[in-house]
């Protein structure tokens, strides 16, 4: 469970907040909840390592936008989302709640399906592009007799 | 006499309303968009967010648009807006060797495990303006090739099963965070990096060209350099595990140095390294050299007198908002301390004039 919900986490944090609206709004969930945690834009201190392998240092900050809510039912969701939509952290959360409840079928093959298939196509474009630039070297033969 | 002024607010107002028209322009040519700016200066909306020190596309845009272009202003409102937010946490210490490659290419050996790819580069343009750019045609789609989704190895890391190159190790320290503390020297290679990362461009450019043409003497060859995707991932306090919160660009170069050993290590490569947000190898490359130059004193090298290898020199320099701020202040009005300065002087010089009447 944990697993899964670290996955679908991870996924709506990186989504983008446009392809997430659309897929939320098409879907016309009605849910009804409160707030733990309204919409709160702020950031976290991205840390890189030295040399690849060596000690930490802190190369910069990224903004992030984090909200909690809690469904009539009781059931908890957060939400920690890259960049600075509250509509986004908003829905994410709600989205965290709905995955762990009887709604959860519902919420993956409608939101989190989508957006892994974006995330992948995204990808699997950058990797094919790259590849294609990759160097082919070729070695001409020096002949050593002369 | 002092004289307190007051006033020009007028002018002030009136001026700031003049450059918000010329910052429209002719309103005959249509407004330039943020998406534009993101999508299109690509490269002027990551170096805002590496100098700004904060990784966000559509801020760093309208800081371009606000700033009429002027990066160096560009990346004094991302810096403003910077210090507004709430810093929720540190992330986890991100793996490179993950990164999705969009280039990867290393000057020290020609074939590598997972190739070199060029990715979208200007190298090997020719550097001529290009005339079709004139026209708003479509641009082609670029070629795709089938590729195999394998984890990218760093090049140094074969260097380092020979042990022919020095190993980073991680002791686990916590970095000090030049946000949060001010630097005080001698400092430590953590508090040079997060400074040098965010430094200006320009100023590193031209200190990691000097060590190129011997002010510290560190010949350097690029073991590698890449720009991708990493994602970052952060604890979250309130569930107790990490999860990934953000994906972004990175420029990573290993450079290769000579090191001709110490009482206690034998001859062996060392690195200079960079670490930069966004596409921004130009920077990356520059953080690299002058990181080696100024390891001098930990390996034990001489210390030749230059700038390269003097940190309170650079790193006291590198921060381009600091530098503007100092350097700008100068033309605000200073009428008390330059009267001041005028009246000394008048003195000085009536007293010179009774005292060479009196010779």
């Amino acid at each position: 469970m944990i697993e899964k919900r670290k996955s679908w986490m991870s996924l709506l944090a990186i989504s983008d907040q446009n392809d997430l609206l659309n897929l939320w709004d098409q879907k016309k969930i009605k849910i009804s909840y409160e707030w733990l945690r309204q919409p709160e834009i702020g950031s976290i201190m991205a840390q890189g390592k030295m040399g690849v392998t060596g000690d930490k240092f802190n190369i910069g900050e990224v903004t992030i936008t984090r909200c909690s809510v809690k469904l009539d039912c009781g059931t908890i969701g957060h939400s920690y989302v890259q960049g600075r939509s509250k509509r986004k952290a908003e829905i994410s959360a709600v989205c965290d709640a709905l995955l762990q409840t009887k709604m959860s079928k519902e919420v993956n093959e409608n939101i989190i399906i989508p957006l892994e298939k974006i995330k992948k196509d995204k990808r699997d474009k950058i990797l094919s592009k790259a590849e294609a630039t990759k160097v082919d070297f070729f070695t001409l033969v020096r002949s050593e007799s002369d | 006499m002092y004289v307190a002024v007051k006033g020009g607010e007028k002018a002030i107002d009136n001026a700031h309303s003049w450059m918000s028209e010329i910052r429209r322009g002719d309103p005959s040519v249509p407004n330039v968009s943020l998406n534009q700016i993101t999508e299109q200066l690509t490269l002027g909306v990551d170096r805002v967010m590496s100098e700004g020190s904060l990784y966000d596309k559509d801020l760093a845009a309208l800081a371009i648009k606000q700033s009429r272009g002027d990066l160096i202003e560009a990346i004094f409102l991302l810096r403003a807006y910077r210090t507004t937010l709430k810093r929720f946490s540190y992330s986890k210490p991100i793996d490179t060797a993950n990164m999705l490659c969009l280039r990867r290419i290393s000057a020290t050996f020609k074939d590598i495990p997972g190739g070199q790819k060029l990715g979208p580069t200007f190298d090997y343009t020719h550097r001529l303006l290009d005339f079709k750019l004139l026209a708003e045609n479509e641009t082609p789609l670029s070629p795709t090739q089938q590729f195999e989704n394998k984890k990218v190895p760093h090049v140094l890391s074969f260097l380092n099963q020979e042990d022919l190159m020095q190993k980073e190790k991680d002791n686990n320290l916590d970095p000090i965070d030049i946000t949060r503390e001010p630097i005080s020297f001698p400092t430590s290679r953590a508090a040079r990096l997060q400074a040098l990362s965010r430094g200006d461009e320009g100023f590193l450019l031209g200190l990691a060209y000097s060590t190129q043409r011997g002010y510290a003497r560190n010949h350097a060859f690029v073991g590698e350099l890449r720009i991708g995707i990493v994602e970052i991932e952060l604890n979250i306090p309130e569930l107790g595990f990490d999860i990934n919160v953000a994906e972004i660009i990175l420029t990573e170069c290993e450079t290769v140095n000579q090191f001709q050993g110490s009482k206690i290590e034998p001859p062996q490569f060392t690195r200079g390294y960079g670490l930069v947000f966004g596409q921004t190898e130009r920077k990356a490359l520059a953080m690299a050299l002058i990181d080696r130059a100024l390891r001098w004193k930990e390996l034990g090298e001489d210390y030749s007198g230059a700038p390269a290898q003097d940190e309170e020199f650079v790193i006291s320099h590198c921060d381009n908002i600091q530098a503007t701020g100092f350097l700008e202040h100068i033309k605000l009005p200073h009428y008390v301390d330059f009267q001041s300065e005028l009246e000394l002087i008048r003195k000085i010089r009536a007293d010179a004039k009774r005292n060479v009447k009196r010779l």
